[in-house]
């Protein structure tokens, strides 16, 4: 079937089969490969895009349902060169180490940022439930978020 | 085909270790046994004859999944008879090693690439099957392949870790001195020896752990079931070890009714001792653990905890607090004979490249290894680019597993600076007429001076353009002459709810002493990463079978990976003890978080409850598990 998607705005069209998950789209369509695959339960978060703004797992949104829509990746993060607040975040605080979640971290935690700007250390951690992480302990990953809110506002998504 | 009925009937299965020792059904009959390799536990009695007080305990290490958020994947391509391999590894040159084995290809027929990996715990050493099955089917055919698993196909196909069950003995006197520790290790091997006798091997090592105990008697079995293959784990026989030691500590601290902490303190192997012969074979370098407790235990506030446990329990609180106590020593680098290589070439930009045969996939080697070069040369850090994971550049390298990058390919990395920097000194002193003993590198600058003469300044960039080639290059191998020994404290604390049986997590504290720390961030990032570690297979964790043998946990919604909410930020405390085995006086990093946290956050859900009569609950303290342990208890003490 044909789709037509905004991705990090640009416009894409294509023919795909009507079973395409969203995250296959974007990997091997699109061929925007920081969103991973982790899991195939909608478990790990690996997959974490935006959609309209929103975070949803990509392994759990057909490409056809995202069609006319708004999808974010992490390629789609920074303006201008410049690194979203939430990846500078992970940056200065060694969010990350081996990388393979950070995409999805850092997509979750720009949503849950959007709707709570100013979070607890609890609400970070509750907020980022679907997102797991084997490296970090998520210690320095709730430190980025922490980080991040403190970010001067302007900049934010 | 519809013609054709299939009638399958079910073989017996051998789960676990206890039936596999049985040899009740035998998985391999022409073996006559189901235990693959033994090292059977030495079962002399008298030491715990002579003893006040003895405690026995079967303890459960369970059997976990590694879990790299990637999962293992390769590509593959073969061409004008080469065969080209990328694959999810932790190390390149063993990745080309077994492919040329398995292959019947010389070396240098094949390269092996490892790009960024993303995570690998153990369960990436050297390659699996399935891509050795993917290179040869790309040299069958001709064609370029790839493969990637599903997160189900992992959970069942690539190694596990732990999978022990530790029957351990302790005896002591009264006032808290432990005279003797027996432990005989029953290991699961999984359906077939992936590592050999290495992890209970080294469980057995470093049995005694951090105490000066007069008998240690330990031993193994391991023994084949239908399960999937366990292999190295992030400690890899070293947490079971520990496990086992510290659990045995607070049961023999209950007995006795002695502070936990304060027997741990009577028995410490004295820092006047080093180094340190063990009864087991071990020789630890360096070790102040009685340092690393009291500081564990004043960072964590221990006697207030203490105060708080008691008013909740003379309360009654449904929310019990618990403190748990893990005193550590590991061993890292226990193949340091094997060493690491490094390549440093500096060039006339004035550029230096690092080829390392150790392999990063997270840790951060690129940063590490830029310091160090950056430190010995003064080439700034954003001149250097450092290597891994090409075994056409990097023929000859070992990989990153056993918390021996720092040690060994780092002490390499510097090994070579050193000798770079001896030839750039040969050149300046004749570019500037003078003798090489005047001639210095300020590594602030970068420049190469005579001595107290400022304005004589030549750059890298100029004395690599000296050479005939226009590098400088170092090619060396870093051999260690024995294992370093880090150690360490940590301090869990958490709340049971006694009605729920369910645990929170409220605070870890943690002093880990690997030597010199070189970067405090890269550091405190391993230490993270592995207490969380520890925390799952504590609270957590566990593979699971039917009672058929099917995995009942082969996806992320069935197996119950450790998330951000069950964990709190952690409190970790600085102590650095350097070894004189190697010029960085580093030791491995690693593993420490699930060698110390583990037990710490076990005995600590233990201790909760221990005023309810509770006397042990195996990992994973699930809810299920504690509150079972509470309400028989309770019965018992009924009767």
């Amino acid at each position: 079937m044909k789709v037509d998607l905004t991705v990090n705005g640009t416009n894409i069209t294509a023919d795909v089969e009507d079973r395409m998950l969203l995250v296959h789209f974007l990997r091997d369509v699109a061929d925007l490969t920081a969103t991973n695959v982790g899991c195939d339960t909608t478990s790990c978060g690996a997959c974490t895009v935006l959609l309209d703004g929103e975070s949803v797992k990509s392994c759990t949104v057909l490409a056809a349902q995202a069609s006319g829509h708004e999808v974010t990746t992490l390629e789609g993060l920074a303006t201008n060169g410049e690194m979203h607040p939430v990846q500078r975040g992970f940056h200065n605080e060694h969010g990350l180490q081996c990388g393979f979640c950070t995409p999805g971290m850092v997509m979750a935690i720009v949503s849950l940022l959007k709707e709570n700007p100013h979070p607890t250390e609890e609400q970070v951690r509750n907020g980022l439930e679907g997102n797991l992480c084997r490296c970090t302990g998520y210690h320095n990953i709730v430190r980025a978020a922490l980080a991040a809110a403190e970010a001067p506002a302007e900049v934010s998504a | 085909a519809d013609l054709v009925t299939v009638d399958y009937d079910p073989l017996p299965v051998v789960l676990g270790p206890t039936a596999a020792v049985a040899d009740e059904t035998l998985l391999f009959p022409a073996a006559g046994t189901n235990i693959a390799i033994a090292n059977p536990v030495p079962t002399d009695n008298a030491p715990f004859d002579a003893c006040e007080v003895v405690v026995e305990q079967d303890i459960v290490n369970q059997r976990v999944a590694c879990l790299p958020m990637e999962g293992r994947a390769s590509a593959v391509s073969f061409e004008n008879g080469k065969l080209t391999v990328w694959a999810s590894s932790q190390n390149a040159q063993v990745s080309r090693f077994i492919l040329a084995g398995a292959l019947g290809m010389a070396p240098e027929q094949i390269r092996v690439v490892v790009p960024d990996v993303g995570g690998g715990f153990g369960a990436k050493i050297g390659i699996d099957r399935d891509t050795i099955t993917l290179a040869w089917a790309a040299r069958k055919t001709g064609r370029a392949l790839g493969w990637a698993e599903t997160r189900s196909e992992n959970l069942v196909a690539m190694t596990q870790g732990r999978a022990q069950l530790q029957r351990i003995k302790i005896g002591g006197s009264r006032d808290g001195r432990i005279l003797a520790y027996r432990i005989d290790v029953i290991q699961d091997a999984g359906a077939y020896q992936r590592v050999g006798g290495l992890l209970p091997f080294l469980t057995c090592l470093m049995a005694p752990g951090v105490y000066d105990i007069p008998d240690v008697q330990a031993g193994f079995r391991q023994a084949v079931t239908n399960t999937t293959p366990i292999g190295a784990y992030r400690g890899a026989g070293r947490p079971e070890a520990t496990a086992a030691i510290e659990r045995s500590v607070d049961l023999f601290a209950a007995e006795i009714g002695m502070d936990p902490a304060e027997v741990r303190r009577r028995n410490f192997i004295a820092p006047d001792k080093f180094p340190f012969q063990t009864k087991t074979g071990a020789m630890y370098d360096t070790g102040r653990y009685a340092d690393a407790l009291d500081k564990a235990l004043a960072a964590a506030g221990y006697d207030q905890l203490r105060e708080e446990q008691r008013r909740r329990r003379a309360s009654g609180d449904p929310r019990q607090l618990g403190i748990g106590v893990s005193s550590y020593v590991e061993i890292t680098a226990p193949d340091p004979d094997a060493g690491e290589t490094a390549k440093i070439e500096v060039t006339d930009d004035g550029s230096a490249t690092v080829y390392t045969g150790s392999s990063a996939h997270g840790q951060g080697h690129h940063t590490a290894w830029a310091m160090l070069v950056q430190d010995e040369l003064g080439i700034p850090m954003d001149r250097i680019t450092v290597i891994h994971g090409d075994t056409d550049l990097i023929p000859v390298g070992v990989g990153t597993y056993g918390s021996r990058s720092l040690q060994l390919g780092g002490s390499a990395v510097h090994k070579a600076t050193v000798e770079v920097k001896d030839e750039a000194r040969r050149h300046a002193a004749e570019m500037l007429e003078a003798a090489e003993a005047d001639v210095v590198l300020d590594t602030g600058s970068g420049l190469w001076q005579v001595r107290g003469d400022p304005d004589t300044a030549l750059s890298w960039a100029q004395v690599a353009g000296h050479t005939s080639g226009g590098s400088l290059i170092a090619d060396v191998n870093f051999v260690q002459e024995r294992p370093t020994f880090p150690f360490g404290t940590h301090v869990s604390v958490v709340e049971v709810d006694t009605e729920t049986g369910q645990t929170k997590m409220v605070r870890h504290v943690a002093v880990d002493d690997a030597g010199i720390v070189m970067n405090p961030v890269l550091t405190e990032g391993q230490r993270h990463g592995g207490i969380a570690q520890g925390a799952a297979q504590a609270l957590l964790e566990e593979v699971l079978y039917d009672a058929d043998g099917n995995p009942l946990t082969s996806t992320l919604a069935d197996y119950a990976a450790i998330s951000a909410p069950d964990l709190p930020s952690f409190e970790l405390a600085d102590s650095e003890t350097p070894t004189d085995l190697n010029p960085l006086g580093v030791k491995g990093i690693g593993e420490a978080g699930t060698i110390g946290a583990t037990p710490a956050i076990q005995n600590a859900v233990i201790d909760a409850v221990a005023h309810l009569g509770v006397r042990h609950i195996d990992m994973p303290t699930t809810p299920q598990r504690v509150w079972t342990a509470i309400n028989e208890a309770q019965k018992a003490s009924h009767q």
